[in-house]
């Protein structure tokens, strides 16, 4: 039995005794006809296959315009305290799509950062950066803590025990005449550098920001 | 003409004479039992004249065994019971689930649990089943690896027995936010976040999950499709390409069984 696998001779079918072979022909007219339905078909799947897949992870890359939302008026958040304020994250969901922020004035003396110098109101988000569970803001001991399990955050958001990997993120203030309006989310790293917005358990020192690149969609304020 | 008598029936040898009727077949007059067999066999004659399904069912169903083959040996067809009473009821909660973000979710597994009748036992029959899905595919993978069914020439089917492992766990994964419950929602909130801290593809698998950066109007309904369609027909797929490959290849032994001593054939047995 003949090896199929095996070289031909020559490129042309007339040389390789093919019945009804052409002079110059190098393509059998059954190979070309096998070539063109495979291509046909592909092309067939392609067109139902490529829109669906692209459907389905066009969501990755899609920009959401910046929202800014009304949350209280400039005389209601103290500079040495949180007041927890409820944000809508995505609009028409219900419960599943609000966040609550904690909100505070900038204070000159606590937030001596160079990156808080503009900011009129720090409001930090409740969302840990270890896994995403909802924080909460300890009076008694000045911590944000996080239930599920143990992430320790201190008055700025910087983690101080547990597991989380960065601190917490923070959202854009700004004030309106007499309202204080949020705006979109950043994340920071443990110096507070601001960086576009990442998803929890993601670091941003060193290597982090690498691994873990920003948003195809996310935008510059 | 007068009524003759019957003359008694001729001495026939055994071989020649008509075997008595076998128990439940009457005393030989069809009755109307028969008749339904007949038709049964008819039909099931009618269709395999034409597809000779009838090899194919007997190549699967009537295998050998290897020696010492026992309970331990069911645990894969358990599992795959498992996953047929999670597809039967799965099928029936789709009639009345809603995946509504808004409260209709919520309110429709609500509606199922409470007022219909026997939603609870059938709901009941899902998310038990499921974790009873879970041990059974551990046990039935611990069964192989102790058994060393996983060796030469059986390597591909424990490879698909391993993605059949993972497609189990996305099916727990996208099932747990389904009733959209507090817990349901952190518990997927967590584990999307899990599935983001794997370097570089984690970010984008995360945003492919949640359909956007946050989780949002159409993640609820990805989770469902995810759910019910994509991953129950992998499954069953590769269900049937695990069980071609057992039919094919037959079961291993015990590793406890002893290799037995060839034994020379003799005249007397050919």
């Amino acid at each position: 039995m003949p090896d199929k696998r095996a070289k031909h001779t020559s490129k042309y079918t007339l040389d390789r005794g093919i019945p009804g072979a052409f002079e110059g022909e190098t393509v059998t007219r059954r190979r070309f006809m096998t070539g063109t339905a495979h291509t046909a078909g592909a092309i067939a799947a392609s067109a139902f296959a490529l829109p669906a897949l692209g459907f389905a992870i066009g969501p990755v890359f899609k920009s959401t315009p910046h929202r800014w939302e009304v949350v209280g008026t400039v005389d209601q958040f103290p500079d040495n305290n949180y007041v927890p304020v409820i944000l809508t994250v995505t609009p028409n969901i219900g419960e599943a799509g609000k966040t609550t922020v904690y909100m505070r004035k900038h204070n000159p003396e606590i937030d001596t950062d160079i990156y808080d110098r503009n900011t009129p109101y720090i409001a930090i988000s409740s969302r840990c950066a270890h896994v995403g569970c909802p924080v909460r803001w300890v009076d008694a001991s000045e911590r944000f803590i996080c239930p599920c399990h143990g992430g320790v955050y201190d008055l700025l958001g910087r983690r101080v025990g547990g597991p989380p990997v960065r601190p917490l993120d923070r959202f854009y203030t700004r004030v309106s005449g007499e309202n204080v309006e949020v705006g979109p989310r950043f994340s920071v790293n443990s110096q507070l550098r601001r960086f576009s917005p990442r998803d929890p358990g993601e670091p941003l020192d060193g290597i982090g920001q690498y691994l873990y690149p920003s948003r195809p969609g996310a935008q510059k304020l | 003409m007068p009524k003759l008598p019957k003359l008694p029936a001729p001495p026939l040898p055994g071989p020649l004479q008509e075997p008595p009727p076998r128990p439940g077949e009457g005393n030989g007059k069809a009755g109307p039992l028969d008749g339904a067999a007949q038709a049964g066999i008819t039909v099931v004659d009618w269709i395999d004249e034409r597809t000779s399904l009838s090899g194919a069912a007997r190549w699967m169903m009537f295998r050998k065994v290897p020696k010492g083959t026992n309970w331990f040996y069911t645990l894969g067809s358990a599992t795959m019971f498992a996953f047929l009473s999670q597809a039967f009821t799965g099928v029936f909660l789709a009639m009345y689930y809603r995946p509504e973000p808004a409260g209709g979710a919520y309110e429709s597994i609500r509606y199922v649990t409470n007022d219909v009748f026997l939603g609870q036992f059938v709901r009941g029959m899902h998310k038990w089943g499921s974790s009873v899905m879970v041990v059974l595919v551990f046990l039935h993978m611990g069964r192989t690896f102790f058994f060393g069914a996983y060796k030469y020439p059986r390597e591909l089917n424990w490879v698909i027995g391993v993605v059949l492992l993972i497609l189990t766990m996305v099916m727990s994964f996208t099932g747990y936010l389904l009733p959209f419950d507090q817990r349901a929602y952190w518990a997927t909130i967590v584990g999307v976040n899990i599935n983001g801290t794997g370097p570089l593809i984690g970010p984008y698998l995360s945003d492919f999950l949640r359909g956007g950066s946050e989780f949002g109007a159409t993640t609820l309904s990805r989770f469902y499709a995810i759910h019910m369609l994509i991953v129950p027909g992998l499954l069953a797929a590769l269900i049937g390409a695990h069980l071609y490959l057992v039919a094919k290849l037959g079961t291993t032994a015990p590793p406890w069984t002893k290799a037995q001593k060839r034994v020379e054939l003799r005249e007397t047995e050919i």
